[in-house]
C-alpha cells in the first residue's frame, strides 16, 4: 500500500509556544491511523496544519505525493482532503439535506449563469448533490431527519451529520476530530463499525480521540504525540505497552510505583 | 396565524400566484395617480431592499452603504440618458455593467472583514459615492443635480408614471425575485448561506469563501445600481442629497422588518414602512418617532421580521415571545433530546 498522506518535520510555533514541533508521520492509503495523546498535545493544532487551517513554522506536508504545505483550507479540500471539527460546525440553520448538499460543492460546477438560467450543468449537477446526498445519509442513517433543521438536531446526530457531509465531498483522505466526543457507549460502538464501513469502501481515515477503547479496537496504526513532539507510532498493542506514553498519560510517578507494586506482587 | 403559515407551506405556489396577483390589481383599486406614484415607489424600494437583502440575510455580510451603488446607477442612467440621449434600455445595461464593476472594486478590500468592520467601509463608500456627486461638477452638476430625464420608452412605448411606471417596477421585482430563488436553490446560493452559518466549515468543504463574497456583493450591487436607474426615471431628477446615509438605514430597516434572509421580507418590510411614513404624513416628525417605535418593537417582538421563520437565523435567544415561553420551550427541548436517546 503507498503512503497517502506524509507529514516531513512539521513544527508550528505561536510565538514561543512549541505547539507542534518536528512531527513526523505517513499515512496508508485505505488504513485507520489514529492520533492521542494528552490534552493539549497538539493534535488539532496538527489536524489544522493538514487542513491548511493553519500555515505551518516549518516542515513539509505530502498527499498523494503532491506539496500540500501552507495551501489553503479550500484547495486542499478540492485535492481530496476532508475534515471535520472537534466543536461541530454545522450549517444549523439549513436543513440536513442541504448540509450535505454543500458538501457536494467541490464535485459540482454550478456558476450564477447555470443558476439563473437552469442550464444543462445545473440540472446535471442538482440531481447529482441530491442523490448523493440522499445516498450518504441513507448510510449514516439519518434520512427521516433529512428536513430537520440540523441545528435542532440532538448532538449525536449532528456528528453524524457534520461526518455525511464530508463523505458526500468523496475524500480521499478523511480527517475526524474527536468523533466520539460526546457519545455514550452504544453511539460509540455503532460510529466504530460505520467508521470502518467507509474504510472499507475505499476511505484512508485519520482520527484523533480520547476514548482509548475506541481508538485500539478501530485504528490499524497509532501517533502519541505529547506537548507537541511524537513520543511514540505503532500497532495499538505497541502503542498500549509503550513506557513513554504510559509516563505521558499517568504521570512518571504513577507509573514508577505501578511497576514496583508489580514487582512486589511477583 | 399558524393556520396562515401551514397554508403558505403547502401551497407555496398558490400562495406567490395570490401574492403577484394582488400585487398587479393594486394601482387598479385607485384613481389617484398620487397613490399609484406611491406604489411605483415602494416596488422600487422592495426591489433595492431584496438587492440588500442577498448581501445582508443570505451571505452575513453587513453592508450598510448600498445607496452608494443606487447612487452610481442613477447618476449613470441620468447622465447616459440627458447627455448622451440613450434609450432606456441601453442605459440600464450599462448601468448594470459599471454596478457589477464597482461592486467588485468595493468588495476587493473587505473580503477579509467581517462585520462592524465591513459596515464601517461600506458606510464610508456611500457618503464617498453622495460627496463625489456633490462635487464633481462638471460630471453631475454638483448640488443642483440633473434635470430633464424623459419618460422611460420601450419598443417605442412611452411608459407613463403612475400605473404604467409602477408595472416596468413590478417587472424588474418579479425579475429580481425570479433570478434571487433560482440561484439561492442552487450550489451558488447553498455556498452563500453556508459562509453566513459558518465560514471556517464552507471552507473545510471547498468553498473559495473570497469569490462567493466577492460575487454576492456584485449580485447585490448589480440590483440595488440599476434601481438607481428606475429612481432617476421615477423623479426624473437626480440629486446628491437623494443618497444621503438615511437612505442606506431605510432600505436597511425594511429589510429588518420584513425579515432579511427571506425572500418575500423584503417586499413586505418595503409596504410597511413607506405606507407607515406616507400615511401619516399629516402627523409631519411625528412620524419618524412612529418608524422608531416600529423598529425597535420589531426587534423585540420579532427580530426575525414579518416574513422571517421562528427559528431563523436572527429569531435568536431573548425574543419578547421566548421570554413568556420559556417553561414550554425547556420542555421542547427535552423531548428532542429524548428522540436523540
Amino acid at each position: 500500500m503507498s503512503i497517502i498522506l506524509e507529514a516531513k518535520g512539521v513544527s508550528k510555533h505561536f510565538g514561543g509556544l512549541k505547539a507542534v514541533e518536528k512531527v513526523d508521520m505517513q499515512v496508508k492509503e485505505g488504513s485507520i491511523f489514529g492520533i492521542i495523546g494528552p490534552n493539549g498535545a497538539g493534535k488539532t493544532t496538527f489536524f489544522n496544519l493538514c487542513s491548511g487551517t493553519y500555515k505551518v513554522t516549518s516542515g513539509q506536508i505530502l498527499f498523494g505525493g503532491q506539496d500540500i504545505t501552507n495551501l489553503p483550507p479550500e484547495e486542499v479540500a478540492k485535492k481530496g482532503l476532508i475534515r471535520t471539527f472537534q466543536n461541530i460546525k454545522l450549517f444549523q440553520y439549513l436543513s440536513v439535506l442541504e448540509n450535505v448538499k454543500v458538501g457536494c460543492h467541490i464535485n459540482t460546477r454550478t456558476s450564477v449563469f447555470d443558476a439563473i438560467f437552469h442550464t444543462k450543468t445545473y440540472h446535471q449537477d442538482e440531481e447529482y448533490a441530491t442523490e448523493k446526498a440522499n445516498r450518504v445519509l441513507e448510510e449514516v442513517g439519518l434520512t427521516e431527519y433529512k428536513d430537520w433543521k440540523a441545528g435542532n438536531l440532538p448532538y449525536g446526530y449532528q456528528r453524524k451529520v457534520e461526518i455525511a457531509r464530508a463523505l458526500a465531498a468523496e475524500p480521499k483522505v478523511l480527517l475526524l476530530d474527536e468523533p466520539a466526543a460526546g457519545m455514550n457507549p452504544a453511539e460509540t460502538w455503532s460510529l466504530l463499525e460505520f467508521i470502518q464501513k467507509i474504510r472499507d469502501k475505499g476511505h484512508t481515515i485519520v482520527v484523533i480521540e480520547h476514548d482509548m477503547k475506541f481508538v485500539m479496537n478501530l485504528c490499524d496504526y497509532i501517533m502519541v504525540l505529547s506537548f507537541g513532539e511524537k513520543i511514540c507510532e505503532g500497532t495499538p498493542d505497541m502503542v498500549k505497552n509503550d513506557k513513554n506514553v504510559q509516563e505521558a498519560y499517568f504521570g512518571r510517578g504513577i507509573i514508577q510505583k505501578s511497576n514496583e507494586l508489580n514487582q512486589e506482587g511477583a | 396565524m399558524s393556520q396562515a403559515k401551514h397554508f403558505f407551506e403547502k401551497h407555496r405556489k398558490l400562495a406567490v400566484l395570490i401574492g403577484i396577483g394582488i400585487l398587479i390589481i393594486l394601482p387598479q383599486l385607485t384613481r389617484s395617480n398620487y397613490i399609484r406614484g406611491v406604489l411605483a415607489r415602494i416596488i422600487v424600494y422592495a426591489t433595492l431592499a431584496s438587492g440588500l437583502n442577498i448581501i445582508n440575510g443570505y451571505s452575513g455580510q453587513s453592508c450598510l452603504g448600498i445607496v452608494g451603488f443606487t447612487c452610481i446607477g442613477a447618476y449613470s442612467g441620468a447622465i447616459l440618458t440627458t447627455e448622451l440621449g440613450l434609450p432606456f434600455l441601453a442605459s440600464l445595461l450599462i448601468t448594470l455593467l459599471l454596478c457589477a464593476a464597482a461592486g467588485f472594486v468595493v468588495s476587493l478590500p473587505t473580503l477579509k472583514l467581517n462585520g462592524m468592520f465591513l459596515s464601517i467601509i461600506t458606510l464610508g463608500f456611500s457618503e464617498m459615492m453622495r460627496l463625489t456627486a456633490l462635487n464633481w461638477q462638471k460630471l453631475t452638476n454638483g448640488p443642483l443635480g440633473i434635470k430633464g430625464i424623459p419618460n422611460v420608452e420601450l419598443f417605442g412605448w412611452k411608459v407613463k408614471s403612475g400605473a404604467p411606471f409602477y408595472y416596468l417596477a413590478l417587472v424588474a421585482l418579479l425579475l429580481v425575485v425570479f433570478i434571487l430563488n433560482r440561484l439561492l436553490k442552487s450550489r451558488v446560493g447553498r455556498a452563500w448561506i453556508a459562509i453566513r452559518e459558518d465560514q471556517d466549515a464552507a471552507r473545510s468543504l471547498g468553498v473559495k469563501v473570497s469569490h462567493y463574497r466577492c460575487v454576492n456583493f456584485m449580485t447585490g450591487a448589480i440590483i440595488c445600481g440599476t434601481m438607481g436607474v428606475f429612481i432617476a426615471y421615477y423623479y426624473r431628477y437626480v440629486s446628491p442629497d437623494m443618497f444621503s446615509l438615511d437612505e442606506g438605514f431605510n432600505v436597511l430597516s425594511m429589510c429588518v422588518v420584513g425579515g432579511s434572509g427571506t425572500l418575500f421580507g423584503p417586499i413586505a418590510g418595503a409596504f410597511v414602512i413607506n405606507l407607515l411614513t406616507e400615511g401619516f404624513r399629516f402627523a409631519s416628525e411625528w412620524r419618524m418617532v412612529m418608524y422608531a417605535v416600529l423598529i425597535i418593537t420589531m426587534m423585540w417582538v420579532r427580530p426575525q421580521g414579518l416574513f422571517g421563520a421562528k427559528d431563523s437565523v436572527i429569531a435568536g435567544q431573548m425574543s419578547f415571545w421566548n421570554f413568556f415561553a420559556k417553561k414550554n420551550k425547556k420542555k421542547e427541548d427535552g423531548d428532542v433530546n429524548h428522540i436523540g436517546g
